[in-house]
């Protein structure tokens, strides 16, 4: 009823090509995105900010880069655990003023002369974009080998970067500024006067923080799959030699999406270090784990979907939330059976959500969309 | 779209579960499960307990009901974080995470929100200095301490010098195991000894590689800063390449039943620190017994009294019910805030006679808190661990850490957080 295209008709080329081609979509659209920053700031309070926005805003952009890799570009990725702990390492070092040595050769006594440059600390949104365009650097490295490589073996060597770069940030006293414990601590930056990081900032401020950059990227996200560069990512991803013979370049493209994926996923390491945690270490905040929730998140959520990205990230962080509300909050029961309960139920939900729709519950939403359309009348 | 309707429903499940206002409200950050939960558990058991026993027998403290929020984090720092958030606008009075990972991410949040935190004998040690760390507590004692007194009682097993002696440090690979490293580095060149590090990853129930470094350096101590199934698996190891093991010494996170048993014999001779004491010969627990066990009021499945980490739960929980005591006394009220807790632990002295009072007579070290001084006494015994009779001995006094150099560290470390986080130390008189 509501899916009706009938009357919609489009006179050009712009209004074929909307992201939102049904007026309705195009206006629950936007009701969401003005209740997300105009209505919700106002009722937000620290436990809404840290356990249901921020960790949703966070793994949303990380799903989304993951998806642009593995959904659109068909290449398994299992470093993002290792990428986001790039985002947050690199962001450190730039909020914290980044010191750069360059060695000048060795002196009289045989011991290497550095020539020392130290940054200033920067502005915390400079550290979340450049700590993603570092990880897109780093990203670009571990995706060379995506070239000769492909499918399960793609994903052990991303898998090397997992380990590899977590060691590194645990083994190299420079990443973590030769604090004792290893730990690495975001110190208070802000914006426009209002506190972004550390204990003072107020959970509305990080709460838009977050989801400027979320609705931002998702924005140049979404168009950027559907323009020319989306369309040899998914070249790539349904045939590479027909793609090839096409005159799509598989370096490039591959490369490509190795960089954006990046990009996205240092982003959210950036702000799952910086605004979210507060502080961390990289063998529990960026271990093998997060790689795969991310993973699970897009599975659920619907590869090679940008809304699915979302929905992944919403399933996989607010589930656990929502039902330990419900047993030990409104049911009292003991903590640890409700833990177990948990786990088994969103194990449960994954096992019924893949058999009921492989594509994952974006595909699910659009066959929903498809009998809307027909609705009162199918085929 | 479909989000929208999640998050309703998330709306709907957080506005039914605002539970009433009670009293006095204990956050209990536990962990009953994951690889952590064998050592979580009795912890939350006795943590628990304590404060039931003194609802039933003196309804409360000094009248005031006590409530027990118990949150399962899982040692998992973003379940700790959550925990922390979802339970701080009840009235929470200390919070106690039983993690040096969770505690780092309390420190300034907690601060920040004027609610104390007890890290015992865990998390940063440098909030010792209360100069800087307002809200931070971690009496009786910090790693510092601990890795002091173990180097002191190896010293004094070898008749005082232990230059060219190898000792390895086998430990946790994160915040909670590398905050020894500096202590024991300091002590190296104070002593000449040749310190090694053997990290070993979360969970650490792979330690071949490890323990095959120690088969191969064979060093003449190793302590270790372990925890979880990470204890177990290296007494098992080191049992296994014949270890001697009365020269394995454990921080006192390392030292419970649960880490020793399951190595059996093997296990014999192993020693650790500790600043309580063990067992249940002790007068409270006739009143555990008729008050809390027999009235089936025991958490969990009740079966972990009377151990190690069930009378550090315990413990913990005792010097919490002392600080509201003071902070009452303080303020001249039973309705305690945050702040006011704050100041009662700030002010709080528990010595022998008033542990004899509580029915510990000589469970614990005596501490006295100060506004400058918020790690308490810094001392430790020995304890070792016979396989045969499956208990712990305490085969030492307790033994005072090297000051010297423990607070010349954390006078620096403390001084390094000021800076970076802009604090200037408060008067303390």
């Amino acid at each position: 009823m509501f899916y009706r295209e009938t009357g919609e008709f489009k006179t050009s080329y712009k209004a074929d090509q909307a992201t939102f081609p049904i007026r309705f979509e195009f206006f629950v659209f936007w009701t969401v995105v003005v209740l997300a920053f105009a209505v919700v700031p106002f009722f937000i309070n620290d436990y809404w900010e840290k356990a249901v926005f921020i960790p949703f805003f966070v793994y949303a952009l990380g799903a989304i880069g993951l998806n642009i890799l593995t959904g659109y570009c068909g290449q398994v990725s299992l470093g993002t655990g290792g990428f986001m702990a790039v985002g947050a390492y690199a962001c450190y070092k730039l909020m914290t003023g980044l010191d750069i040595y360059i060695p000048m050769g060795f002196d009289d006594t045989g011991t290497m002369a550095y020539h020392t440059i130290l940054l200033p600390p920067l502005n915390i949104v400079w550290c979340v974009l450049l700590g993603g365009v570092i990880t897109a650097i780093v990203g670009m490295l571990f995706g060379l080998p995506s070239l000769r490589i492909k499918g399960f073996y793609l994903a052990v060597a991303t898998l090397a970067a997992q380990f590899f770069l977590v060691w590194l940030f645990n083994k190299v006293p420079y990443f973590y500024n030769y604090s004792a414990t290893g730990q690495i601590t975001a110190t208070e930056t802000t914006l426009f006067g209002f506190a972004i990081t550390g204990p003072n900032a107020a959970p509305v401020a990080t709460y838009l923080f977050c989801l400027s950059f979320l609705f931002l990227f998702a924005w140049i996200a979404r168009n950027l799959v559907r323009g020319r560069i989306g369309r040899s990512w998914m070249a790539i991803r349904d045939m590479d030699i027909a793609a090839e013979i096409i005159g799509v370049n598989p370096l490039m493209t591959k490369l490509s999406a190795f960089a954006v994926s990046s990009f996205y996923i240092g982003m959210a390491g950036a702000l799952f270090f910086a605004v979210w945690h507060g502080a961390a270490e990289p063998t529990e905040a960026f271990s093998i784990n997060q790689s795969f929730l991310v993973l699970f998140m897009i599975i659920i959520g619907g590869l090679g979907s940008i809304v699915g990205s979302l929905i992944g990230a919403a399933f996989m962080v607010l589930l656990p939330v929502l039902f330990k509300n419900i047993f030990v909050g409104a049911f009292g029961w003991p903590t640890d059976l409700s833990e177990y309960l948990q786990l088994m139920l969103v194990g449960a939900l994954i096992i019924v959500f893949l058999i009921a729709e492989p594509h994952g519950i974006a595909a699910l939403w659009r066959t929903t969309k498809e009998k809307l359309r027909m609705w009162p009348f199918p085929h | 779209m479909k989000l929208s309707r999640i998050a309703l429903a998330g709306i709907i499940a957080a506005g039914v579960a605002t539970p009433a206002m009670a009293d006095l409200v204990f956050p209990s950050l536990s962990y009953r499960t994951g690889p952590y939960a064998p050592n979580g558990i009795p912890f939350a058991d006795g943590y628990a307990d304590y404060f039931t026993l003194l609802n039933e027998r003196d309804g409360g403290v000094e009248g005031a009901e006590i409530k027990l929020l118990e949150c399962e984090t899982g040692y998992n720092t973003a379940k700790g974080v959550e925990c922390y958030e979802s339970t701080k606008g009840e009235g929470s009075l200390v919070y106690q995470p039983l993690s040096t990972g969770i505690t780092y991410q309390l420190i300034p949040k907690a601060t920040a929100d004027d609610i104390p935190v007890h890290s015992m004998g865990y998390g940063r040690t440098s909030a010792a200095n209360g100069k800087v760390f307002s809200h931070i507590f971690n009496y009786p004692g910090t790693y510092w301490d601990a890795a002091s007194i173990i180097i002191k009682y190896i010293l004094s097993e070898e008749g005082g010098d232990i230059k060219g002696k190898k000792i390895a440090l086998v430990y946790h690979n994160s915040a909670y195991g590398k905050e020894p490293i500096r202590t024991l580095e300091k002590l190296a060149e104070k002593h000449g000894y040749e310190l090694m590090l053997l990290p070993v990853d979360h969970p650490g129930q792979e330690q071949k590689a490890t323990w095959l470094q120690v088969r191969r350096d064979n060093p003449d101590y190793v302590l270790m800063w372990g925890w979880g199934v990470m204890n177990q698996v290296a007494i098992k190891e080191a049992a296994s390449i014949r270890y001697p093991m009365d020269h394995f010494i454990g921080v006192w996170w390392s030292a419970s039943e649960n880490d020793t048993i399951p190595a059996g014999a093997g296990a014999d001779g192993y020693k650790a620190i500790t600043f309580h004491g063990v067992g249940s010969d002790f007068p409270i627990y006739e009143d555990l017994k008729k008050h809390v066990y027999d009235a089936g009021k025991a958490a969990g499945d009740g079966s972990n009294a009377g151990f190690v980490l069930y009378n550090r739960g315990m413990v913990a929980a005792m010097w919490a019910a002392e600080a509201a005591r003071t902070a009452m006394k303080i303020h001249g009220t039973t309705d305690l805030t945050p702040a006011m807790m704050r100041d009662g632990m700030e002010a709080l002295n528990v010595d022998d006679a008033r542990l004899a009072e509580l029915g510990l007579p000589g469970f614990t070290v005596p501490v006295k808190v100060s506004c400058a001084n918020h790690g308490g006494p810094g001392l430790g015994a020995i304890q070792q661990w016979d396989a045969k009779a499956k208990t712990w001995s305490l085969i030492t006094d307790f033994i005072s850490a090297d000051r010297e150099i423990v607070d010349a560290l954390i006078a620096d470390d403390s001084a390094a957080y000021a800076k970076e986080n802009n604090i200037t130390p408060r008067e303390c008189n």
